[in-house]
This record gives structure tokens, sequence and C-alpha cells, in this order.
């Protein structure tokens, strides 16, 4: 369902996020993009993220210390 | 450097006197960095790469030992000497250095190479790969002229893309930031 998946397992803050910046340059408006981490903090930086830049944060969920975020990119 | 980072870079050095204009609702950050140390340099580019992929404008100033940090070549060291909180993960536990301990020669570099292991283990970034998100991201990098001049420090050594300015160019841009930072 995603139109686009960031794997940004193993990477510590800042880098998901940056990674999920310029990924989302690549998901066209309305569209999903997935992203994997293992960095417990960015379940606080994503929701942050999203709240900050107008972006909705569908869903986030945890399997296995996988960490997994699915933003609609709804920025302008 | 890559070149698509690079063609950025040249293209902000082509605007470079002007600061980023903001959106009247936007929020934007100001971060006067001092410090030059491999564990120093983390905060403000961590930030500034930050807030800026968040959309906020950034400026980092950049003087006194914090200046070295827009050399091309980087090649950071970190000290314990004076930092008595500064422990590293060792043999299941932490462990300290005494402060008469980094006198003896080699210690500093051992202790730096120490750190940039565990940087690279836990998925840190280096501050290299930072320091080009934030040209990519935009952010404006002014190089303190005082601390040119005092340390005979000479721009064709710094990286592109950076403006020289001093504390009235800092001023004016912290009047119009929300955040202003000093690390």
């Amino acid at each position: 369902m995603a139109d686009h998946t960031l794997d940004a397992k193993g990477l510590n803050c800042p880098l998901p996020i940056l990674k999920a910046r310029k990924a989302l340059k690549e998901v066209p408006s309305g569209g999903i993009l997935e992203i994997l981490a293992t960095d417990p903090g960015s379940v606080a930086d994503f929701e942050a993220f999203c709240r900050q830049t107008g972006n909705e944060l569908v869903e986030h969920s945890v399997d296995d210390s996988i960490y997994r975020f699915l933003i609609k990119h709804t920025a302008a | 450097m890559s070149s698509e980072a690079e063609a950025v870079s040249t293209q902000i050095q082509g605007t470079a006197s002007q600061a980023p204009v903001a959106a009247p609702e936007t929020k934007s950050m100001s971060i006067i960095v001092t410090k030059g140390s491999l564990d120093w340099a983390y905060p403000p580019f961590i930030l500034a790469t930050t807030a800026a992929a968040m959309g906020l404008p950034v400026t980092m100033f950049f003087t006194f030992y914090g200046l070295p940090l827009l050399f091309k070549k980087l090649d950071l060291q970190v000290t314990a000497a004076g930092n008595t909180a500064m422990k590293m993960p060792m043999m299941g536990g932490h462990m300290a250095l005494p402060n008469i301990m980094t006198a003896i020669p080699g210690v500093d570099a051992a202790c730096s190479v120490m750190m940039k292991n565990l940087i690279k283990k836990k998925g840190v970034a280096s501050i290299e790969d930072l320091r080009e998100l934030a040209v990519e991201a935009e952010v404006r990098m002014i190089a303190c002229q005082m601390t040119l001049d005092l340390f005979e420090y000479s721009t064709d050594d710094m990286i592109d893309g950076i403006e020289i300015g001093g504390a009235a160019t800092y001023i004016e841009c912290a009047t119009q930031s929300d955040i202003n930072l000093f690390i």
C-alpha cells in the first residue's frame, strides 16, 4: 500500500528523520511513505516531525524491535 | 562531495549575501557554533539538519573553536581532559579516564578512535555526512571574520557556499529567528 519504502534500520538520530524528509520528496502528494527503523527515539521524533511539517502520521507499530511508520505526504 | 551536493553549494554561494526568505508563519533557527571537538560538533549539526528537514530556515554562525568545522578536511578529536563526566562503555560497564592520563601522548588519539568506532557501530552519522546534509538543505553558514583574522585561517581551505560575517550579521539574523542557540 505504500508508494515508497525507506529502510532506516540501524540508523541513529537524526538520520531516520533526515532520510525520511528526502524520501518524502519522491512521494507524490497524497501518497504514503513507509519507514522501517530500529531507533526507539524515532517514535516521538516522527510524531513531532509530522506535526511540525503538516504531514500525516497514518499509523505506527512495532514488531520484533522494528518500528514501522506510515506517513501520508499531505504537506505542500 | 557528490556532484549533486556540489551543484547545490555553488547555487548557495551565488546567493550568499541573502538570508533565506521564510514565509511569515515559518519558524526559523540560528545557532552560534563555538566548539570544534568531535563530541561538541554533534549538537549544532544534528539540530541544524533536523530543523531544516522540518522546514525551518537555519543559520549557523561559526566562531572561535567552532570555525575549523568549516574546513574541507576534518580530523576531529575528543579529549577527556577537563571532561570528568565523559565515560565510555567498556567491558559491560562504563569507564572514565582520570584527567592526569590525558597528558600521556596518544591517550587523546586513542579516545578519539574509540569514539569514532562507537559512532560507526551505533549507526550515528559522521560530522562530515551531517555537514554535507546541512549544505544540501541550504543551511546558511557564516564564518566569523574576526576568528579568521585571530587564528590566521583562510576560507580557501573551507567548504564552498559559506558567507563571511561578524557580530552584527549574526544579531540581524537572531532578531529574525524564533530559536537562537549558543553551543
